[in-house]
C-alpha cells in the first residue's frame, strides 16, 4: 500500500486545489482580516504606537502574517468537516488507497494556500512602504518559520475539522488563536504590559516567533530568539499531529 | 462454513458504549446474488456495512469479504469492494465527470478519462458531464454515486439505503442500475428499509432485528413463514405510483398528453391480476418469525 502513498496524495491534494482555484474567496477572505488590521494598526493607531521601530509597518507584518496563517488554517477544519459530512472521506477510506493520504492531501492544500494568503498580504505591505534589506537567505528562513508555523497550526484544525457536530463548531476554535498575537510582541512591544501579561506575552510561541522573522527582516541577529521559534514550531506539531491522528484513529475505527 | 460465499458473517458483535447495536449477526452471501438487509431505522444495517467495507471494527465475531477478513487483511477486503453509502458520497465542487476520474485515478486505473466517459454513458450523464455535482438532481446524483463505486469492477458492492429520499423515477432508474449489476456477476449487499425494494431486487433476503438476523431467506420462503392467506378477490386500483409515473412519464421526456396516457393504461376490465390472491397480513409480530 505504502507505494501508492505519494501517488495517491497528488491525486486528492489536485482535487482539493481545484476547490480552491473555483472558489477564490476562501484566500481572499482569509486576507481581509490579516490587511484589515494592518491598514487599522499602520494608519489609524501606528501614529501613537512607539514600538522603537523606524516603520511601524516593518514592525507589524511579522504578527500580521501569523493572523493570516491563523485564519487561513480554519478553512481546512471546514473543508474536512464537508467531507466528512457528505460521505465522501468514507468512500475514500473505503478504497484501496493509502489511507492516510486523505489527510496529508488537506493538510498540503492548507500549505499552499496559505502561502498564496501570505504572499497576497505581504504585496499590500509593500504597498504600503514595508521594505526589507533581507537576503534570499533570510526570506527563506522566513519562509521556512511560516511553513512550520502553516502545517502545526493546519494539524491542530484537523482535530475540530475531524470531530465538529457543524460547521461553526469546525471553524471556532480559530478565533483564539487570532487573538493570541494581540498579546504578544506582535503589535507593540512587551516592555509597557503590566506583570502578569507581560509575563503570558514573552513566553508564548507567538513573541518569540515575531521577534525571529522580525529580525530576519530588520537584518538583525535572531539568536536565541530563532532556536526558540523553531522549538516552539516544531513542539506544536508533533503534538498537534499526534493528537490529530489519535482522533483519526478513533473516527476509523 | 461456505468457502465461496463472497461475504460469510459470523457471531458479529457491536456496541456503542452501553448500546448493544449487533448481538450476533450471522449470514452468508452467494456470489453473484443480490442480498438484502432489512430492517427499520436504527437497526445496525449501516454498522454491518460499515464493519464489512473496513470502516468500523467489530467487538466480537468474524466477517470475511471475498474471502479475506476484513479485521486483519483490510486492504484485500478495499480492493474487492465498493462501498456506496447512505448519501451520495460525490465532492459538489467537481463536475460529474471529474469526480469519476479521482475515483478512477485512486484505483489506479490506466485510462481515468475513457473509462469515466463510458460510464456517464451508461448511466446517461453524458449532457450533465461537464457540469458542476452542485447542480445535480438527487437522483443524478446517486446515479453518479453509483457509477463511482462501479469503477475498476470491484466483485462486491455495497448499497446502504440507495433509494432513500429519491423520487420515484430516480428510484426505478437506480434499481435498472442494480439489477443490472447482479446480471453482470457482481455481488451486491444492499440495505433498505423499504419492503418493496427488497421484494424487487433481491435473491435473498435477511430481516435485521435489535441487532440480530431473525430470518433469512428468499422472498418465498419468507412468504412461507406466514400462514396460507385467505383469497379476496379485489378490483385492481392503479397505485399512486402507478399513476404519477403515467402522468410524468417513465422517463420524464416522453411525457404523453396525461388524461389519453392515464385512458390508455388504465383499461375498463382489469381482468388477470384481479384474480390473483392479495395477502391480508394476519396479526402477527415479528417475535413470532423465530
Amino acid at each position: 500500500m505504502k507505494t501508492h502513498f505519494f501517488g495517491d496524495t497528488a491525486v486528492l491534494l489536485g482535487r482539493s486545489l481545484r476547490h480552491i482555484t473555483r472558489s477564490m474567496d476562501t484566500i481572499i477572505t482569509t486576507t481581509i482580516m490579516p490587511i484589515a488590521f494592518m491598514l487599522l494598526f499602520v494608519y489609524v493607531f501606528g501614529g501613537a504606537i512607539n514600538s522603537g521601530s523606524d516603520s511601524y509597518v516593518k514592525y507589524l507584518l511579522p504578527g500580521i502574517l501569523l493572523i493570516t496563517i491563523a485564519s487561513g488554517i480554519s478553512y481546512t477544519a471546514y473543508r474536512l468537516f464537508l467531507d466528512m459530512q457528505s460521505g465522501i472521506f468514507e468512500r475514500f477510506q473505503s478504497m484501496p488507497i493509502a489511507r492516510s493520504s486523505v489527510l496529508w492531501a488537506h493538510v498540503l492544500t492548507s500549505l499552499v494556500a496559505n502561502l498564496i494568503s501570505l504572499g497576497v498580504v505581504v504585496l499590500v505591505a509593500l504597498l504600503m512602504g514595508f521594505r526589507s534589506g533581507a537576503g534570499v537567505l533570510e526570506w527563506l528562513a522566513v519562509t521556512g518559520i511560516l511553513t512550520l508555523f502553516t502545517l502545526a497550526l493546519t494539524w491542530m484544525a484537523v482535530i475540530p475539522g475531524l470531530t465538529a457536530k457543524s460547521i461553526d463548531g469546525a471553524s471556532a476554535f480559530s478565533y483564539p488563536l487570532i487573538l493570541l498575537p494581540f498579546i504578544s510582541s506582535a503589535f507593540v512591544p512587551t516592555g509597557t504590559m503590566p506583570g502578569p501579561v507581560r509575563a503570558f506575552a514573552e513566553n508564548q510561541p507567538v513573541t518569540s516567533i515575531v521577534n525571529a522573522i522580525r529580525g530576519l527582516f530588520t537584518q538583525q541577529p535572531v539568536g536565541s530568539d530563532i532556536w526558540m521559534a523553531l522549538a516552539w514550531c516544531v513542539g506544536i506539531l508533533v503534538v498537534a499531529y499526534f493528537f490529530a491522528m489519535v482522533t483519526y484513529r478513533r473516527r476509523i475505527s | 462454513m461456505a468457502t465461496d460465499a463472497a461475504i460469510s458473517v459470523r457471531d458479529l458483535q457491536k456496541s456503542y458504549k452501553a448500546l448493544h447495536v449487533l448481538r450476533g449477526v450471522d449470514f452468508d452471501v452467494a456470489r453473484g446474488s443480490i442480498f438484502a438487509l432489512l430492517g427499520s431505522n436504527g437497526a445496525g444495517k449501516t454498522t454491518v456495512v460499515n464493519i464489512l467495507s473496513t470502516l468500523l471494527k467489530g467487538d466480537a465475531g468474524t466477517a470475511s469479504v471475498n474471502g479475506f477478513d476484513v479485521a486483519t487483511e483490510a486492504a484485500h477486503v478495499r480492493e474487492s469492494i465498493s462501498l456506496t453509502g447512505q448519501f451520495a458520497a460525490v465532492d459538489e465542487i467537481l463536475s460529474g465527470r471529474e469526480n469519476l476520474v479521482l475515483v478512477a485515478r485512486l484505483r489506479h486505473l490506466k485510462n481515468p478519462g475513457s473509462v469515466a466517459d463510458d460510464l456517464l454513458d451508461r448511466f446517461s450523464l453524458t449532457e450533465a458531464a461537464g457540469r458542476k455535482v452542485s447542480t445535480y438532481s438527487g437522483g443524478m446524483r446517486r446515479r453518479l454515486d453509483i457509477a463511482m463505486s462501479l469503477i475498476g469492477n470491484p466483485p462486491l458492492i455495497f448499497l446502504d439505503e440507495p433509494t432513500t429520499g429519491l423520487d420515484p423515477e430516480a428510484r426505478i432508474e437506480v434499481w435498472q442500475a442494480i439489477k443490472e449489476l447482479a446480471r453482470s456477476g457482481t455481488t451486491v449487499l444492499l440495505t433498505t428499509q423499504y419492503l418493496d425494494e427488497a421484494e424487487q431486487l433481491a435473491d435473498r433476503i435477511a430481516i435485521l432485528h435489535e441487532g440480530r438476523i431473525i430470518v433469512n431467506g428468499s422472498l418465498a420462503e419468507l412468504k412461507q413463514l406466514l400462514p396460507p392467506v385467505e383469497v379476496e378477490y379485489v378490483e385492481k386500483q392503479p397505485t399512486l405510483e402507478d399513476v404519477f409515473l403515467a402522468l410524468v412519464g417513465r422517463n420524464g421526456k416522453d411525457a404523453k398528453p396525461a388524461m389519453a396516457t392515464v385512458a390508455a393504461q388504465t383499461p375498463p376490465a382489469q381482468t388477470p391480476s384481479a384474480q390473483t390472491p392479495s395477502a391480508t397480513p394476519p396479526a402477527q409480530t415479528t417475535k413470532e418469525f423465530r
